[in-house]
């Protein structure tokens, strides 16, 4: 297979370069941003509800569920901020990640 | 849609629906004479924008535009992290499904074909072809055949559940377990030891190696403009003949179970997209098999996999016995679905055995939401749908299981 000399044909991809990125872009919650449960890390210490009650309650086997529904992924007001970077940083599973 | 330069090619597009399936045999010359060469020369943002304008979505499930997670790849490159990496997935972990092993065993050239050519546009350093080691005979002869493909390495996929859940390809790849990982990251920023990597449905491939060929306009010529082209169907479950069929996206439910001689009289329901899809009743089989027309039902075209339940099978027993099954396939890393699942099918199991306690339904309900979402996976929001839709589907039946009946054998 010989491979045409325009470099990865720039004029034909820009526009959907750019498409590709808006659409995939994760919409940015006003706030300090987002919550990220690594389940496979987690051993449901609960630590993280301790220190975020009014975003985490526990499951019935302690496991970390936002109260906001089910998912892995928490919004995280700006009240809540300071809270959820103490969490991520005492984790003592390190299952939290701020993003 | 736009062309940015005319296709060459010697051989026209294959006419009707066969298309995968065009070859008589998987045989190079057979594969030469039925779509000819692949194109001798060809701009990769020129591929991009016909598979843009073909509407091609991923053939593993989750139906993710196919151009799009190309072009992510290829922008990603170069990466500090090496060169990217493209992996043909042919793992269909899921039971019912049979049409990555059918394609691999009756067209290894096509899916060659896409391989070599999504490996060029990403400029891919190492390019894999992962399966079950029972297909890599017809495609280490296939590799043989052409002096292309010498640098394909094939990599063993594990017969699990999990084994072709993308991040577990790529661990699985990486010499690691076939189980899946947390990754906030897409694997085509980081993939395979931190390389940019695409995996790409082995079907998705031999799709992009047709439309290299013969472009976008003819590609929807078969299908509907929510579910261009062709796609396979894996039938099962309580049919005279199971079996792998191409069919045009977005037909009838009943046209496609049809090919497969099913009577629309004799069934019940359809599990449609596998054990992590929806039922939908044997009254709405008039039903596409299209985004648009399942999503009242919770469904997607997903894999392609559509298990018929006769009418002589309890719903309820049916769920039950697929959601034990999910449910022993959680790779055990995610407290939610390694907890919940087992609860979750053994509440079922209750219901489905006419256990007759009223909070049964509610139970279920209540697990099968709770675990959704909340894994690093799909497998728990797969298991779910799957449960819920039983629910929903087979309301008769569990109403009838809690007076100590069954519509079924009463």
């Amino acid at each position: 297979m010989t491979r045409v000399d325009v470099p990865f044909g720039r004029r034909a991809v820009g526009a959907r370069g750019a498409r590709a990125a808006g659409v995939d872009a994760a919409p940015r919650a006003a706030g300090a941003g987002t919550l990220h449960i690594d389940w496979t890390r987690c051993d449901g210490r609960g630590l993280c509800t301790e220190l975020l009650p009014e975003l985490l309650d526990r499951d019935e086997w302690g496991y970390p569920l936002a109260r906001t529904g089910p998912g892995s992924d928490v919004a995280v007001p700006a009240e809540l901020a300071r809270a959820a970077r103490q969490a991520v940083a005492l984790c003592p599973r390190a299952a939290l990640r701020l993003g | 849609m736009t062309m940015t330069q005319p296709i060459r090619t010697s051989v026209a597009g294959p006419t009707g629906v066969r298309r995968l399936f065009a070859a008589p045999a998987p045989d190079l010359a057979s594969h030469l004479a039925a779509f000819g060469p692949m194109p001798a020369a060809f701009d990769e943002g020129h591929l991009i924008a016909e598979l843009d304008d073909s509407g091609l979505t991923g053939r593993g499930g989750a139906a993710f535009p196919t151009w799009r997670k190309l072009i992510a790849a290829a922008e990603s490159v170069p990466s500090k992290r090496g060169p990217a990496v493209v992996i043909a997935n042919g793992a269909e972990g899921e039971p019912l499904s049979r049409k990555d092993a059918t394609l691999l065993r009756s067209a290894p050239h096509l899916v060659l074909d896409g391989l070599l050519l999504a490996a060029a546009t990403i400029r891919a350093g190492d390019v894999v072809l992962y399966a079950p080691a029972s297909s890599f005979e017809p495609v280490a002869r296939a590799i043989a055949e052409r002096p292309d493909a010498g640098r394909v390495r094939l990599v063993a996929a594990r017969d699990t559940f999990l084994s072709g859940e993308a991040s577990a390809v790529v661990s699985a790849v990486g010499g690691g377990p076939a189980i899946p990982r947390d990754h906030p990251a897409r694997l085509t920023d980081a993939g395979l030891r931190g390389a940019p990597t695409l995996v790409q449905n082995v079907e998705t491939l031999a799709h992009v190696a047709l439309l290299a060929r013969f472009g976008a306009t003819w590609f929807r010529q078969a299908g509907t403009p929510d579910d261009p082209g062709t796609r396979l169907v894996s039938l099962s479950g309580d049919l005279p003949v199971p079996a792998v069929f191409e069919v045009p996206g977005g037909v009838p439910l009943a046209d496609a179970l049809g090919a497969a001689g099913a009577s629309v009289d004799g069934l019940r329901a359809v599990l449609v997209g596998g054990y992590h899809g929806a039922w939908v009743p044997a009254s709405a089989l008039s039903t596409r098999l299209s985004m648009q027309e399942l999503a009242p039902f919770g469904a997607t075209p997903g894999a392609g996999i559509l298990m018929a339940l006769g009418t002589h099978r309890c719903g309820l027993d049916a769920a039950a016995e697929i959601a034990a099954y999910l449910a022993g396939q959680s790779a055990r890393q995610c407290g939610p679905c390694a907890n919940g699942l087992p609860r979750l099918a053994d509440v079922l199991r209750r219901l489905a055995a006419r256990d007759r306690a009223e909070w049964l339904p509610g139970e279920v309900d209540r697990l099968a939401r709770l675990v959704a979402g909340r894994g690093s996976c799909h497998h728990p929001d797969g298991t779910s749908r799957m449960v819920l839709s039983a629910l929903t589907v087979f309301a008769d039946d569990v109403r009838e299981h809690l007076a100590g009946r069954c519509v079924v054998t009463s």
